[in-house]
């Protein structure tokens, strides 16, 4: 710590004077300060312009995401303030990042109001984003205390009632975004679906984008989906599954669309993450009314996901999900086209499943995290993956997640039901590899050589796409390596 | 048609070994494990009928093979399925399921269409071996 580092003016006189002071002296930074286990805990990393005092930074976040404003004002007097200020207790330098500082600030419960992300969020990530005295912002981590985790309805149904609704025990659900992902019609659409899920697949999707345009209004692509659904579940005698996008304009609109996906019968409707936090909410609560597994599309998160120095880290956003109540959400694959290295993947994987999340550095996990019985989400891994990568998948993302093939489907020489199959065979050998006790990892593409003996589909995937990798170095990967373990 | 729920309904039929393997797998994580029968496949008959209680406190799936057996003695002509219970916190659920024993035709299901206002369908599904009564449906 810098020793020049202000102390907090105690003199209320001296502190409560018209003029400008520094957030340090404010009572932003309290080294000694001890959270308690009711408070909210944000970790900030840091980046000062040139010449600004790291804890001056620090207490200035806390000052903007809590009670100050630039200058002192006596109306502070007549609140409780000391209790009202988010206090910056600890920072560190963040390791080989020079400039780069993480703040950990804690806040009052409350500060926030019950049950609303909305609330939240307009403190923590509000105004201090913009702040001038700092080159870059970013929020990589938050500690929820249970008793504000308690104040959330959490996931409308949870990984154990979906697949208690869906039937389906044992092994990763599989999944397919149908594609093209614009200009299909409602007929031609409903197609690629019945193919899908009679092939094999659980649940096909639409796309982010997919609302009502010309080419496709969404009446016709929810009555079409549905034929093909039943149809699907009636050849197979499994339930099936179409994630209908009702992401609308309006509260207003996305309700009518959700009521009329009920009516057909639908197990599950989807929403984008750009209709806002408190419109998920709504929408969660509406899926939970009305016993409908709802899934969300991450649409827009890279914006403020992807860059380590400046931004929202996705780990904050999964937690933010959990208490906003969404079953599904995606979560990167490790393997496939989209951003994501194995260990903070296995972070966020461990955010959405888990009844309590150690601490775990080395996967970007800054806080111990208790859930409070808060239902699971179920992550989906979409973008770029194949039936060749059965093995990885199932190594790095385990059992209770949705595997997404949508080109690894759709894309397959023999049609669009051979694909479902092949991915399908492909999952069923790799589970029962596993449980059988064989060593997947390195075992796993003989494996998936063996049963694609009696599955022709599963031969010509393999053949297809048998070198098909996205390897680009990550742009998020956690600051810490893990701590090796002390030999005696 | 060929009933697909279940864990490994697209992998070839399952041995006597393939079941003990599996269900030595689910024993080994602490799951009970449990024997069912039915006649109606039904995507939503959730119920099919107990073989018994879940094999709580077995250490063995050679127990397990022989119940199905038993089981197949009776309704060999019929759906059996194995699955196992997980008791842990946070699941209280089913954890793994799949069918052992299938009849030699399967007859599948009837989509029944009833055409309402405007484009509505509503949709059900019916297993053709319902048609019959409880008892008489596979041979």
């Amino acid at each position: 710590m810098n020793d020049m580092t202000p102390q907090t003016v105690t003199d209320a006189k001296k502190r409560y004077s018209a003029g400008v002071m520094k957030y340090a002296q404010m009572g932003y930074w309290e080294p000694d300060y001890t959270p308690k286990d009711t408070d909210v805990i944000a970790l900030f990393r840091i980046s000062p312009q040139d010449g600004v005092d790291e804890i001056e930074a620090a207490a200035a976040v806390a000052g903007e995401s809590s009670t100050a404003t630039w200058t002192v004002v006596w109306t502070d007097r007549l609140t409780n303030c000391d209790k009202y200020r988010a206090k910056a207790y600890r920072v560190d330098p963040v390791p080989n990042a020079p400039g780069e500082f993480f703040a950990y600030i804690a806040y009052d419960l409350d500060l926030f109001e019950p049950g609303s992300i909305a609330n939240l969020t307009a403190s923590i990530i509000g105004n201090v984003f913009g702040f001038k005295p700092l080159k870059a912002l970013r929020l990589e981590d938050m500690r929820l205390p249970v008793a504000y985790v308690k104040t959330f309805q959490g996931p409308a149904t949870g990984i154990v009632v979906e697949r208690e609704r869906l039937n389906c025990y044992g092994r990763p659900l599989l999944g397919a975004t149908v594609k093209p992902k614009l200009g299909l019609s409602g007929r031609n659409y409903g197609r690629v679906v019945y193919e899908a899920l009679k092939g094999g697949l659980d649940f096909t999707k639409d796309d982010e984008n997919i609302n009502s345009q010309p080419f496709m209004h969404w009446r016709d692509r929810f009555l079409y989906c549905m034929e093909a659904v039943n149809r699907a579940s009636a050849a197979t005698g499994e339930v099936k599954g179409t994630y209908l996008n009702v992401t609308a304009g309006t509260m207003e609109e996305m309700y009518a669309r959700a009521e009329f996906a009920k009516s057909l019968g639908s197990c599950i409707i989807m929403i984008d993450l750009v209709i806002g936090y408190t419109a998920i909410q709504s929408m969660a609560k509406w899926a939970r009314d009305n016993d409908m597994i709802l899934h969300l599309h991450r649409a827009g998160h890279s914006t403020y996901t992807r860059q380590r120095s400046h931004g929202v880290s996705f780990r904050v956003i999964a937690k933010w999900m959990r208490l906003a109540g969404v079953d599904h959400l995606h979560a990167g694959t490790v393997v496939g086209k989209l951003e994501g290295d194995p260990a903070t993947t296995k972070g966020y994987y461990d955010i959405f499943r888990e009844e309590h999340n150690p601490m775990a550095l080395e996967n970007g996990i800054f806080f111990d995290q208790d859930w409070a019985s808060l239902n699971k989400m179920m992550p989906v891994a979409s973008g770029g993956i194949h039936a060749g990568q059965m093995h990885q998948l199932l190594t790095y993302l385990g059992e209770d997640v949705v595997l997404q093939f949508g080109g690894g489907t759709i894309g397959h020489p023999h049609g669009i039901a051979a694909g479902a199959t092949a991915n399908r065979v492909a999952l069923e050998a790799m589970v029962y590899a596993r449980n059988a006790g064989r060593d997947i990892w390195n075992e796993g593409p003989d494996i998936l050589k063996d049963a694609s003996r009696t599955c022709t589909p599963l031969k010509q995937a393999l053949d297809t796409w048998k070198d098909v990798t996205f390897n680009y170095a990550s742009t998020d990967a956690p600051d810490f390596a893990p701590t090796p373990e002390v030999s005696a | 048609m060929r009933l697909t729920q279940g864990t490994f309904s697209f992998l070839p039929d399952f041995t006597d070994e393939d079941i003990r393997l599996q269900a030595q797998y689910a024993i080994d994580k602490g799951w009970a494990v449990s024997v069912e029968w039915t006649d109606d496949p039904h995507p939503r008959n959730t119920y099919w009928e107990m073989w018994g209680h879940p094999m709580f406190d077995n250490p063995d799936a050679a127990a397990v093979v022989f119940e199905v057996n038993e089981c197949r003695k009776e309704h060999g002509a019929k759906y059996i399925r194995v699955i196992a219970f997980d008791a842990s916190p946070g699941w209280e659920s089913i954890r793994m399921s799949f069918i052992v024993n299938r009849p030699k035709e399967e007859p599948g299901f009837r989509l029944v269409r009833q055409e309402g206002e405007g484009r509505s369908v509503r949709y059900t599904i019916q297993s053709y071996s319902a048609d019959r009564p409880e008892g008489a449906r596979y041979a």
